[in-house]
């Protein structure tokens, strides 16, 4: 870095790159290039299956490890029946995979593994990532919707009790609001993504320069960054969970929807 | 900002590379592996809610069991007692009994021996008295000389014993 005249670009952290010459290959004209995203995602897969491969041993008096994987499956699966009812447990696999798949890929990205020389990529802070995520969780609820209540399904559009002449306007609104769900769903998580680790880079660009410019602005600069680093770090791996959550619960409020109409 | 700027070159390799990663971890581990943990789970659960329930039953059939002990207790106790009383009973009859047995043996002895007593002593008195008379003769013949005939003793010798 200090050979590189010390010129931390934020942004690059998020620069996806073909690994190993796939730049070229494609499928029907695309192009799908192994790159570190996607690297990520496998390891992302991989840690995840070992995780949960961990809590299959199925002993009636649980280890530690079954515990946690337990735990995280429980909670799924009391979201889910919190928010939709008794019909929510048909979609624990999808919405488990979802939260675990996110949240996973969230804390992988803040593993400080830049100090072994990897370099972590958070494919949740692209938002071609999580918007196909989003439209996934869309697609399920249109496709619950209209499998479960056929064209009824348009009276989500217009909430209980709206006077008559209300519907008119009432039901744009409601369409709009509807309409821009799997926007909000994605952007979201992209957003606290990114904005999280630009944070991160920014503060330790703080500490670099700061302590290269020497003793005094080391101690005016550096260190408090430093100190307010370690902050952010805490406070990243609770918004990596929180945005987790966030996507499952939400996930699981818009198919509620669907399943429950109103 | 590398998400924008190169959007054209790797949307595609992005999408691609998700719908696999995603769709590995949806169907291996989704609806692979997470319906076995839950199964455990759910078996668990339902081993605890069996077993609490057969501890509850036990405990209640140790219950039932306890309460039929204590009826039959209170049943033998009861019967004890009531062989207790009969045999107190009988066995005061039976002193009674004995004792009245004893008693009227005792009362006759004694009515006989007064009786006895009554006859000796009648038997004394007519002794006496004929002892009295053949004196009273014999003392008027030797003092006055003159013969008194039995029955006028007698008579005067009676007369002098009612006096006493």
């Amino acid at each position: 870095m200090v050979a590189e005249q010390a010129k931390v670009d934020p942004m690059h952290q998020f620069t996806i790159e073909p690994l190993a010459g796939s730049g070229g290959w494609e499928i029907a004209g695309y192009n799908i290039a192994f790159t570190n995203s996607a690297l990520w995602m496998l390891i992302t897969t991989v840690v995840l299956f070992i995780f949960v491969l961990g809590g299959m041993k199925r002993e009636l008096v649980p280890g530690r490890w079954q515990m946690t994987v337990e735990t995280f499956t429980g909670f799924i699966d009391n979201m889910l029946e919190a928010n939709i009812g008794k019909a929510g447990r048909k979609y624990v696999p999808y919405v488990f995979s979802l939260f675990m798949f996110i949240l996973f890929a969230n804390i992988l990205g803040l593993m400080p593994l830049g100090v072994i020389g990897l370099h972590p990529f958070t494919f949740t802070s692209h938002f071609t990532v999580t918007g196909v995520l989003a439209i996934i969780s869309f697609a399920i609820v249109l496709l619950v919707g209209f499998w479960k209540h056929g064209l009824h399904f348009f009276s989500l559009f217009v909430p209980h009790g709206t006077p008559l002449p209300m519907i008119p306007i009432i039901a744009p609104i409601e369409f709009i609001s509807f309409m821009v769900r799997p926007f909000s769903l994605g952007l979201r998580l992209f957003v606290a993504m990114m904005a999280g680790h630009v944070l991160l880079e920014v503060l330790s660009s703080f500490v670099i320069d700061g302590t290269n410019a020497g003793i005094l602005w080391s101690g005016v600069v550096g260190l408090p960054s430093f100190l307010l680093m370690i902050g952010i770090c805490a406070l990243e791996l609770l918004v990596a969970g929180i945005q987790a959550y966030v996507f499952a619960l939400l996930t699981s409020l818009y198919i509620n929807d669907a399943e429950n109409l109103h | 900002m590398p998400q924008i700027a190169q959007l054209a070159e790797t949307w595609s390799s992005q999408v691609f590379w998700l719908l696999v990663f995603f769709g590995i971890t949806f169907f291996v581990i989704g609806r692979g592996m997470v319906p076995k943990v839950m199964e455990t789970v759910a078996q668990r659960d339902g081993q605890i809610a069996a077993d609490l329930a057969a501890a509850k039953a036990a405990r209640d059939a140790a219950d039932a069991e306890e309460e039929a002990w204590r009826v039959r207790e209170n049943e033998n106790r009861a019967a004890a007692q009531a062989i207790v009383a009969k045999a107190k009973d009988e066995a005061a009859a039976k002193s009674e009994s004995k004792l009245k047995a004893a008693q009227s043996r005792l009362d006759k002895k004694l009515a006989e021996a007064e009786t006895r007593i009554a006859e000796a002593r009648t038997a004394a008195l007519t002794e006496v008295e004929s002892v009295a008379i053949e004196a009273a003769q014999d003392i008027v013949a030797r003092l006055a000389g003159a013969k008194v005939t039995k029955p006028a003793a007698a008579k005067a010798v009676k007369e002098a014993m009612n006096h006493g």
